[in-house]
């Protein structure tokens, strides 16, 4: 082990978290009248993209996306978009954004549960629509996620939120909609864990250790799926219960996985109680691209902006990694670590636009591929009829830092307020400079 | 109590009696005996050079009385009949433990969490870090050892180097002989050498806890000793001793060759040449270990193959580990050939049995025998300075000899006995008759059989065989005790069971064995053994000698590095976007022409014989980015965090030239960075600038000419909110005010102290760097989030009379950037990080822009090895939040860091005569969609996106090659290793390590 610790990683004393402002950006009113947003490109997060094209939504729901600059009813209200871009609203998936607020501040933190095996832990409860974090990443074109809890094997299930409620029961697009757990793996490094201060295990003992995890796991899901089908167990066991949707396939499951063998053996676990899982992680999902496709398997990859996992990778390896896999037909879904850091995620696509990917593709795989994993894809993930008017206008290509300029935001038809802390704390020194130039 | 008196005093004495005089009592009658004996009729190696045959060695005691061919023997000696064999000088490690108890393990806390131990808990007037503990004597403490002294024996070794391993300033060694007796009667020379390393080893204290911290310490160690023999205030039997023994060789013991340079550079400070102890990677920078000059103590530790069975495994082992694992027997040939003064050492090898086959295997490898003889025997000697008394077999010198049945390195050659102050230990038996060959055998009860017997030492191995009915062939266990030998083995049928001989010899010419016999069913009766002929050894296929194809050295030694550095050229770059960073502003199609490492020209139609001309057109051309604050290339700990001010360490010590962030992030454009210590502490150390010349030495790395920075760090790191026991002072911000305030005063009166003629002040290191701020010969980069410990550190600085040259991270910089333009402070800050920690729940994105637009020098750094990989975007951010015009953006990470670094007259802009760093992208380097395709440094393309396809392809060769390799080095029965990568190591301000006990952790994994 490498015998470091991070400063803000060990946060023991619990800091009473300080409230700034913020407090004046109320979610936005319901859809009250249909709207028809004209002129713009729209990409439509399915890989196509129409030009000069219109928008019409109400009640919330897209009502149609035709293009050729084709002029709907006159009882709308008009939005022109001339030379403007129009994105579904960005995904942004296994991310602990509302279940925590500061990093180094134990008691802001609410994403990572004790125990091993934590099927009946729900994240949507603690899901905080009072951060101050959702807003600045709304204005980036990030209006939806998938927050999730960590840790342990088994960590519990995640929700589909949208980022602009009073609460997390309005914030709520989809509850439980993945079960998320992790794949026992032994280190690959030397020291590993054990590392520092304790005795040195042996890589035989460190290998056991993951069997015995992986035996425990194969008997938590076996238990867990014969109990789904007693009709009244004799006794209730909360985390047999939560797994019941799991089996009945109205939840997925999401494992992480990073190495080619742990991949393939986390994905023939699931098939063996009849289940696709989506695999996150995968960092080695590259060397088997067959065995995905086969499998039929989605992949939420990391963000590229990541440091080869190997000395001797390719360098540039984490940029390319996404592209190769959607390139050769993989469902793949981009994700970032962490949650303040979601406002990047645009930007993650457009690195792997540049390093491979068509734009459009990148595009779908922080929206409808996400949607897809998430089994959300009928209500949302692309700009299509029957969907919700989740979407966002941008004055530029909203996957480049340079010319993302987010205008107006709409969810589920409410055309949401783009002001944030950091707007307005800008606005406040700015204003306090030029007031002193004067 | 006289006796008593004279053991002391001859323990003490540097002259050793070796007439057999004692003054140690007997209980019973004196046995004192000659002890003369007449080696005849062998081959005696004097020394590697040379060699006498068919001579004579005399011993008297312990001492020879001579060598020589046609020596007459004197009358009363012991003659030995050595016909046929050879006599050696024992061997001598210089680099040992012997006869000390093992250092316990270092008593820490918990995931080696600091235990806030200040300074020293050992009891005596000794000094405050226990890290430096001279005082140390091995003569002191040090207990002969009869069972590892049997296993040196056995190896071959008569006398050791004897090492207190623990600890920076480790004390005074002493060499032994591996006779046994009495303690004292086995000292060669009480006091070898003065005992350094950079590991604090069992020290409790919590300083150092990185390697630039034991390098401060140390040089401190040598500055405090010579104020300490001109005080009259102290009295310190550290630094007392630590001057006594700077007379006598100074070894030194490190880990890999970057540290024999860091040793090396002590040493020049000091006057001093290290015998250097090393691991044996030395061949990975043969030129540099060879200008330290140094002479090398190095292990004969080879690393085993990696188990590539597994491809899946494999791919966890890098480059370096495959060809280390090649290319490391090649390590002491290549000192040989460099004309490196070395002893070998059995230090390190996991079974001591392994140093014969090492040696061979570098024989192999093409180290002489000459130079092998010599690495054991006189070389150690002479860095010991007892080739007085070993070494050589030398009239007068201690009679320390192998006898053996060959050359000493030949395969298959016996060690018969060592000799070790004239006293005699059988290692194998001398005179055995040689029982091998094929015989009849009968066996009552089973009728006739072949009796093969075959192997070293006169026979060791047998087999039987049956022709005929029931034909079979066997191996039989064969076990021989002088002349008594009994042989088992198993027919499987006729009879079943093991079949049970059990005799002696009868006859000797032609060998007859005879003897009882039993089989399996109890049935007893006897066996005859007749020597028919000589036994056909099953002819071993000679390995066809195969010249050794080996892999070459590359720089560096890990993936991406290469055979030979890129070269400097005349590069013309047409026809591109070129951002100047000057008025000129960014120019369309526009040439750049780079000429030794130079900016020749920026302009439109250059034109220049004999460049390298790239077409450029619909790329950008841009000035190599520049990280303000970075943490690569760094070895052991990027804080020195123990005390709340260790402005005495330095970057400069630690640069880590093998680090593959350095070619990640010239491929992101990076060209220059500012190494900083991390913010565990208020001051904290001396930053480091470098150029990133991947492939070259650490020293080479360094920025030339460029002014000394020091970093600062001011809120929840340095008060330790997140860690540590909350009992290093400050745990406040207040506090961190009057840590400044403090050690400015002091600095102050320090410099005023030192101005007085004949003063007599200690040279304090940690001192002189803050009197440097304070003359404006070193400058201040401090790490600071809220607006009102920036404010304090203003008027602190104010108030003290210094400077502040830059914030950074200054993610608050925003709401006091009138105040940092007013007193010229620069900010360097990120992008759009936040939300970490308390003290950035109010950073903002805008930072950027509104220092900027205030008119604050503003730059965005890294802090962090993967975000620096694409700074250009970053800076991006800032058209992002706060519309920034690009030119401005772009200079975010290129001229305004140069200017905060003081170097804007070399780099940070593409200007005549500035040097040649230079990027050339596909895009907009603010784009998320740009690529560095090429990244020059000083004019040469040490990033070539296309060069690097190649690079990944000829490593994939080269790893399949030792795959290959490795695999068939299973297959013949050599012993191989999991495959585990090196943990990459990434460093960024908060990153606490342990050096030491990383060190300690690491020998004891092997």
């Amino acid at each position: 082990m490498h015998t470091k610790t991070y400063l803000f990683s060990l946060a023991l004393s619990a800091t009473s978290l300080m409230c700034f402002a913020q407090a004046n950006i109320s979610p936005a009113k319901k859809q009250s009248k249909t709207i028809a947003i004209t002129g713009a490109t729209i990409h439509v997060g399915n890989g196509t993209v129409i030009e000069n094209g219109t928008i019409l939504f109400g009640n919330g729901k897209i009502i149609s996306v035709t293009a050729n600059g084709q002029v709907p009813q006159d009882d709308v209200m008009r939005i022109v978009a001339t030379g403007k871009h129009i994105y579904p609203g960005f995904i942004a998936a296994t991310t602990n954004l509302g279940l925590t607020e500061i990093e180094a501040v134990k008691a802001t933190l609410d994403f990572q549960e004790i125990g091993d095996f934590n099927s009946h832990i729900r994240s949507i409860v603690a899901y905080n629509t009072d951060s101050k974090v959702p807003a600045t990443l709304r204005s980036n074109g990030v209006l939806m996620a998938q927050p999730t809890p960590q840790g342990g094997t088994v960590s519990g299930s995640s929700s589909v939120v949208q980022l602009d409620a009073w609460n997390w029961e309005d914030a709520a697009l989809k509850t439980d909609d993945a079960m998320h757990m992790t794949w026992p793996v032994t280190p690959r490094f030397r020291g590993g864990f054990g590392g520092f201060g304790r005795p040195q295990q042996s890589p035989e003992s460190l290998a056991e250790r993951t069997q015995a995890a992986i035996a425990q796991l194969t008997s938590f899901f076996a238990e867990a799926k014969a109990y789904s089908e007693m009709g009244k167990p004799e006794v209730i066991n909360t985390r047999f219960e939560a797994m019941k949707k799991v089996f009945a396939g109205n939840e997925k499951l999401f494992i992480a996985a990073e190495s080619q063998k742990d991949i393939v053996a986390a994905v023939n676990f699931a098939k063996k109680f009849g289940i696709t899982p989506v695999i996150t992680g995968a960092d080695e999902a590259y060397l088997i691209i067959d065995f995905l496709k086969e499998n039929n398997i989605t992949l939420v990859v990391k963000q590229p902006h990541a440091l080869p996992n190997n000395n001797d990778d390719d360098v540039n390896m984490p940029y390319k990694n996404a592209a190769i896999l959607a390139n050769a037909g993989l469902n793949v879904v981009l994700s970032i670590d962490g949650y303040w850091q979601q406002r990047n995620l645009p930007f993650m696509a457009g690195t792997v636009t540049a390093w491979g990917l068509d734009k459009e593709k990148a595009l779908s795989t922080i929206t409808l591929n996400a949607a897809k994993a998430m089994g959300v894809d009928k209500t949302t993930g692309s700009i299509e009829t029957g969907k919700d008017a989740t979407f966002f206008i941008s004055a530029g290509d909203a996957l480049d830092m340079r010319t993302n300029k987010v205008e107006q935001a709409f969810i589920q038809g409410r055309d949401i307020n783009l002001d944030n802390l950091h707007k307005q704390l800008d606005k406040k020194f700015s204003d306090k400079y030029t007031a002193e130039k004067k | 109590m006289k006796k008593i008196l004279l053991a002391i005093g001859l323990v003490i004495s540097t002259t050793f009696l070796f007439a057999q005089q004692t003054s140690f009592p007997v209980n019973g009658s004196f046995d004192t005996r000659p002890g003369m004996f007449a080696f005849t009729n062998a081959t005696i190696v004097v020394n590697a050079n040379q060699t006498l045959t068919n001579a004579t060695l005399l011993v008297k005691g312990q001492t020879i009385q001579g060598v020589g061919a046609g020596l007459a023997v004197p009358k009363g000696y012991v003659v030995i009949d050595l016909k046929g064999k050879f006599v050696y000088p024992s061997l001598i490690d210089a680099f040992t433990s012997y006869g000390l108890s093992e250092t316990p393990a270092q008593q820490r806390g918990f995931g080696g969490q600091r235990q806030s131990i200040f300074v020293s808990t050992k009891k005596g007037a000794y000094g405050w870090n226990e890290s430096i503990r001279p005082e140390t004597y091995v003569k002191s403490i040090f207990s002969t050892d009869s069972k590892k002294a049997d296993e040196l024996r056995k190896v071959g070794f008569g006398s050791v180097n004897v090492i207190n391993r623990d600890g920076i300033a480790r004390g005074v060694s002493a060499a032994v002989t591996l006779n046994e007796g009495a303690d004292n009667s086995v000292f060669l020379k009480d006091q070898t050498a003065a005992n350094y390393s950079f590991n604090k080893g069992t020290s409790s204290n919590d300083y150092p806890t990185s390697l630039m911290g034991s390098i401060a310490l140390l040089r401190q160690t040598y500055y405090d000793a010579q104020w300490y023999g001109k005080q009259k205030d102290e009295y310190n039997i550290s630094l007392d001793e630590f001057g006594k023994q700077q007379t006598i060789p100074q070894i030194f013991e490190v880990d890999g060759w970057q540290n024999i340079l860091r040793a090396d550079k002590i040493g020049k400070e000091f006057g001093k040449k290290y015998i250097i102890k090393s691991t044996g990677d030395e061949y990975q920078r043969i030129n540099e270990v060879k200008a330290t000059g140094a002479s090398l103590i190095i292990p004969l530790t080879f690393p085993k193959a990696y188990d590539v069975e597994d491809p899946a495994e494999a791919r966890n082992v890098t480059l370096s580990q495959m060809k280390g694992w090649e290319l490391a027997p090649t390590n002491p040939a290549s000192l040989e050939k460099a004309g490196i003064k070395f002893a070998l050492t059995a230090f390190g090898l996991e079974n001591s049995r392994d140093f014969w086959a090492n040696i061979r295997t570098a024989i192999e490898n093409g180290l002489t025998e000459k130079q092998a003889l010599q690495s054991v025997t006189e070389i150690p000697a002479s860095l010991l300075g007892i080739s007085d008394k070993v070494g050589s077999l030398e009239k007068g010198k201690v009679a320390n000899f192998l006898i053996s049945s060959d050359n000493l390195f030949k395969n298959g050659n016996i060690i018969f006995e060592n000799w070790v102050q004239g006293k005699r230990f059988i290692v194998n038996k001398m005179d055995v008759s040689d029982v091998r060959g094929t015989y009849n055998l009968n066996v009552d009860g089973i009728g006739a059989l072949t009796l093969k017997i075959t192997g070293t030492g006169g026979g060791s191995t047998a087999a039987i065989e049956r022709t005929g009915v029931d034909s079979v062939k066997t191996t039989a266990t064969f076990t021989r005790n002088g002349d008594w030998i009994s042989i088992n083995f198993n027919l499987k049928k006729n009879p079943k069971g093991d079949v049970r001989l059990s005799g002696y010899i009868t006859s000797a010419n032609p060998v007859t064995i005879k003897g009882e016999s039993a089989l399996a069913d109890g049935t007893t009766g006897k066996f005859t053994a007749t020597y028919k002929e000589a036994a056909k050894e099953t002819p071993k296929k000679e390995e066809p000698k195969t010249t050794l194809a080996l892999g070459p050295v590359i720089y560096p030694f890990s993936a991406f590095g290469s055979t030979e550095l890129p070269k400097q050229e005349t590069v013309l770059i047409k026809n591109g976007t070129v951002w100047t960073n000057e008025k000129d502003g960014i120019l369309q199609n526009a040439d750049v022409l780079l000429e030794n490492g130079k900016i020749k020209a920026v302009g439109k139609n250059l034109s220049a014989s004999g460049a390298k001309v790239i077409d450029a057109t619909g790329k950008h051309v841009t000035a190599g980015i520049i990280d303000e604050h970075s943490h690569i290339a760094g070895a052991g700990g990027i804080n020195e965090g123990a005390q709340s001010v260790s402005a005495e360490v330095r970057v400069a010590d630690i640069l880590n030239s093998e680090d593959v962030n350095i070619y990640r992030q010239l491929a992101g454009g990076v060209t220059t960075s500012q190494i900083l210590h991390g913010s565990a502490n208020p001051i904290g150390g001396q930053s480091q600038l470098i150029k990133l010349r991947w492939g070259k030495s650490p020293e080479e790395l360094k920025f030339a000419g460029a002014d000394g920075f020091i970093k600062f760090a001011l809120g929840e790191n340095v008060k330790q909110s997140n860690f540590g026991t909350g009992a290093r002072f400050p745990v406040t911000r207040m506090g961190v005010e009057q840590t400044f305030v403090d050690e400015f005063t002091r600095a102050k009166e320090y410099e005023k102290a030192l101005s007085v003629k004949g003063n007599s002040v200690r040279k304090d290191l940690e001192l002189d760097a803050i009197v440097e701020i304070l003359n404006n010969k070193r400058f201040i980069t401090c790490h600071s989030y809220v607006q009102s410990e920036i404010n304090m550190l203003i008027h602190v600085a104010d108030s003290l009379g210094f400077k502040i040259n830059t914030f950074t991270h200054i993610l608050e910089g925003y709401k006091v950037a009138d105040k940092m333009k007013a007193h010229g402070i620069a900010g360097s800050t990120f992008s759009d990080w936040w939300a970490y920690k308390n003290e950035v729940a109010e950073a903002i994105p805008y930072n950027g822009k509104i220092m900027h637009n205030v008119g604050v020098t503003t730059a965005f750094n890294s802090d962090d090895a993967e975000m620096a990989r694409h700074l250009n975007q970053e800076a991006g951010k800032s058209v992002l939040y706060g519309n920034v015009p690009e030119e401005d953006a772009f200079k975010f990470v290129t001229l305004n860091p140069a200017k905060m670094l003081h170097i804007d007259d070399k780099v940070g802009s593409l200007k005549a005569g500035k040097d040649a760093d230079v990027v050339i992208w596909t895009a907009n380097p603010l784009s998320i969609y740009a690529r560095a395709e090429k990244t020059f440094v000083d004019g040469i393309a040490y990033w070539d996106i296309e060069k690097d396809a190649q690079v990944i392809k000829t490593q994939q060769a080269e790893k399949a090659r030792l795959i290959q390799k490795m695999l068939e080095s299973k297959s013949k029965g050599g012993r191989t290793q999991r495959p585990l990568g090196d943990a990459p190591r990434l460093y960024n301000c908060e990153t606490l390590e342990n050096y030491s006990a990383e060190l300690t952790e690491k020998e004891h994994a092997h």
